[in-house]
C-alpha cells in the first residue's frame, strides 16, 4: 500500500511537469495548426538558459528566470518570423519537416554554446521531504505541481476570458473569418510561439530539476507527444489529464514490473487510446452538422 | 433604443465626408494566380447610409469583389492589378484586412464562417476584437436584434442551425460597430421565413443604426425590394446599374433575374436558348 501511494504521488508530480512541457506544443498547434517537433528542444534551451543565468552570469534565481522568460519571448517571435512565416500556406508535411530541422538546429546550438556535459540545476527549488506516515513526498515535486497548476490555470483563463486568447482560438478555427474581425493573424502566430517558448522555460526548468540539465530533457520531448496525443492535440485539460496518465503509467510500471518497461508502456497505451478515440481523450472533434 | 450612442459613433465617423460616397470602386482588375482574370474593370459606388445590392449569377465575380474590398485576396493568391478602392476619401486598395476592419468596414462572408468551436458569446467577443472595450452594451445590442442568440450564448456555434449561424455571423460583424456592412449571400440555403427575417434585420440596421449596406445576393427579387440602388454583374464587370426600383422594372432584369416573362405564361426551350444568347449582349 505504501508503495502504491508513493508511486501515485511521484507519478502525478511527474505528470504535472509533463503537462507543463506539453502546454507549449498544444498552444502552437491550437493557434497555428503546426505540429512542433522542436518542443523538446525548446525545453532544453529553457533549462540551459536558466542554468546559465544563475551559474554563469550569477543572477539571483528569480531574476534569472525572468531573464530567461524575456529571452524566450524574443526567441519565439524570431523563430516564428524567420522560420515559420515563410511556410504559411505550405503543405503541413513540409512545415513538420521544418520543425524537425529547427529541432536539430536548436540542439546543435545548445551543444555549441554550453557543451555536452550534464549540469546540475542550482538548488533554488526546495528539496527537503514531507513525511506522511511511511510515505515521503519530496518538496520539489510539490513545488513542481503547484507551479504547473498555476501556469496551466492561467493559460486556461487566458484562452476563455481574454481578448487575445479568444482571438487565438478564432484564428485556429477559421483564418479568413478571423482576419475579417480585424485580428492580425501574423501577430497571433508570433504570440503563440512566444507563449510556447515561455511555457517551455518554466517546464524545462522544472524538468531539469528532476533530471539535471542535459540532453535527457529532449528525450522527454518524446514523452510529450504521448501526453498530447492521449489528451488531444489541441486541448489544455487534455494535456493535464494526458500528463497524469503518462506519469502514473511510468511510475506503476517502473515500481511493479520494472526492467525498463516504463519506457514502452506509455506508448502502448497511446496506441490503444487512439484506437478508441482518434482525436485523443479531449481533442476537438470536427463538428459536422447533419 | 440602445442604438442611441452607436448612432452617434457612426455619424461622427461619417462626418466631414458627407459629400462623397462611403465607398467607391474605380475600374478594378483582379487577377488570381497571376493568370486568371476575374474582375475586368469593375466600378461601383456605395452612397452613404444607403443599401446597395450587387446582383449576378454564379461566377460573375461578386464574392471576389467583396474580397478585394476587404483585402482578403492575398490569402487566395489574388491581387488587384489595376484601379483603386476608395473608402471615405482614403485609398484602401492594398491595405491589410485588419486595418480595413478598423476603418469601419465589416464583411459577413458567404457560407457564414462562424468560429465553430467557440461559443456564441466567444464568437461575439472575437467580433469585437478591434474595440478593446468590446463591452456588454454591444453584446446586448446584438442580442436585441437576434434574441435567439441570447438563449444559445454558451453553446458552441458549430451546433447552431443554419439560420442561427447566419444571425451569429451578422451579429459578430455588428460587434465591430461597422460603418459599412457588407453581406455576401446572407439568404443562401435558408428557409423562406428566415430569409424574410434576415432581410428585415438588414433594413432595420440601415434605418436604426444608419449603417451603410452593400448586399451581394442571388435572391434578386428580395434584394431589389430593400435596396436603394443596384448593380448587376456579368463576367467580372457591371453590365447594368440604377435605382433598385427602376432595375426591378427593366425588362431584361425581369426576364433573366426575376424570372418574369413579359408576356407571362410558359415559354419553350428555344426561347430560353435565345435568351441565353441575348444575355451575353447585356
Amino acid at each position: 500500500m505504501t508503495t502504491f501511494v508513493q508511486l501515485t504521488i511521484t507519478g502525478l508530480a511527474n505528470g504535472a511537469v509533463l503537462a507543463l512541457a506539453a502546454l507549449g506544443f498544444v498552444l502552437i498547434f491550437k493557434a497555428t495548426g503546426v505540429i512542433n517537433f522542436a518542443q523538446g528542444d525548446f525545453l532544453l534551451v529553457g533549462a540551459f538558459a536558466v542554468w546559465s543565468f544563475v551559474v554563469q552570469v550569477g543572477l539571483h534565481w528569480t531574476v534569472a528566470v525572468a531573464a530567461a522568460l524575456v529571452l524566450a519571448v524574443v526567441l519565439g517571435v524570431l523563430i516564428e518570423r524567420l522560420v515559420l512565416r515563410p511556410m504559411i500556406g505550405e503543405d503541413p508535411v513540409a512545415v513538420i519537416m521544418v520543425t524537425i530541422g529547427l529541432a536539430a538546429v536548436l540542439q546543435a546550438a545548445v551543444q555549441m554554446i554550453w557543451g555536452v556535459t550534464p549540469r546540475r540545476l542550482p538548488e533554488f527549488i526546495p528539496h527537503g521531504v514531507f513525511r506522511l506516515g511511511d510515505v515521503t513526498i519530496p518538496q520539489d515535486r510539490v513545488f513542481a505541481v503547484l507551479i504547473a497548476a498555476v501556469v496551466l490555470a492561467a493559460f486556461s483563463v487566458f484562452f476563455t476570458r481574454s481578448r487575445h486568447g479568444i482571438a487565438m482560438r478564432a484564428v485556429a478555427d477559421d483564418q479568413q473569418a478571423a482576419l475579417l474581425q480585424g485580428i492580425s493573424v501574423r501577430r497571433i502566430f508570433a504570440m503563440a510561439w512566444a507563449l510556447a517558448a515561455v511555457s517551455a522555460v518554466i517546464g524545462g526548468t522544472l524538468l531539469a530539476n528532476l533530471t539535471g540539465v542535459s540532453g535527457t530533457i529532449t528525450e522527454i520531448g518524446l514523452l510529450v507527444f504521448a501526453v498530447v496525443i492521449v489528451g488531444g492535440l489541441d486541448s489544455i485539460p487534455g494535456a493535464i489529464v494526458g500528463g497524469a496518465i503518462v506519469g502514473l503509467l511510468q511510475q506503476y510500471t517502473a515500481g511493479y514490473i520494472g526492467g525498463g518497461l516504463q519506457q514502452v508502456v506509455p506508448f502502448v497505451v497511446l496506441v490503444l487510446i487512439l484506437l478508441v478515440r482518434p482525436y485523443g481523450l479531449f481533442g476537438e472533434v470536427r463538428i459536422e452538422r447533419v | 433604443m440602445t442604438g442611441q450612442d452607436t448612432d452617434t459613433a457612426a455619424s461622427t465617423r461619417a462626418a466631414g465626408d458627407d459629400a462623397g460616397p462611403a465607398l467607391a470602386i474605380n475600374n478594378i482588375q483582379v487577377i488570381y494566380d497571376e493568370v486568371i482574370l476575374v474582375l475586368r474593370g469593375l466600378s461601383l459606388t456605395v452612397p452613404d447610409r444607403q443599401i446597395v445590392a450587387l446582383l449576378g449569377s454564379n461566377g460573375a465575380g461578386k464574392s471576389t469583389t467583396m474580397k478585394a474590398i476587404t483585402g482578403l485576396l492575398p490569402t487566395e493568391h489574388g491581387e488587384v492589378t489595376e484601379g483603386d478602392i476608395v473608402y471615405r476619401g482614403r485609398d484602401i486598395t492594398r491595405w491589410d484586412t485588419a486595418d480595413i476592419v478598423r476603418a469601419g468596414i465589416s464583411l459577413v462572408m458567404e457560407g457564414r464562417h462562424v468560429f465553430e468551436h467557440l461559443t456564441v458569446h466567444e464568437n461575439l467577443m472575437a467580433g469585437g476584437f478591434t474595440r478593446s472595450g468590446a463591452d456588454q452594451e454591444s453584446v446586448d445590442r446584438v442580442y436585441a436584434y437576434f434574441p435567439q442568440l441570447r438563449e444559445r450564448q454558451s453553446q458552441r456555434a458549430g451546433y447552431l442551425s443554419g439560420g442561427e449561424q447566419q444571425m451569429l455571423a451578422i451579429g459578430r460583424a455588428l460587434m465591430a460597430d461597422p460603418d459599412l456592412l457588407m453581406l455576401d449571400e446572407p439568404s443562401l440555403g435558408l428557409a423562406p421565413l428566415l430569409v424574410e427575417e434576415i432581410f428585415g434585420i438588414i433594413e432595420r440596421l440601415n434605418s436604426e443604426l444608419h449603417t451603410t449596406v452593400l448586399l451581394v445576393e442571388q435572391n434578386a427579387r428580395r434584394a431589389l425590394d430593400i435596396a436603394d440602388h443596384a448593380y448587376i454583374m456579368e463576367n467580372g464587370k457591371v453590365v447594368l446599374a440604377g435605382p433598385a426600383g427602376e432595375l426591378a422594372e427593366n425588362p431584361d432584369v425581369k426576364e433573366f433575374y426575376l424570372g418574369v416573362a413579359e408576356s407571362g405564361g410558359r415559354r419553350s426551350y428555344r426561347d430560353v436558348k435565345h435568351h441565353k444568347r441575348r444575355k451575353r449582349w447585356l
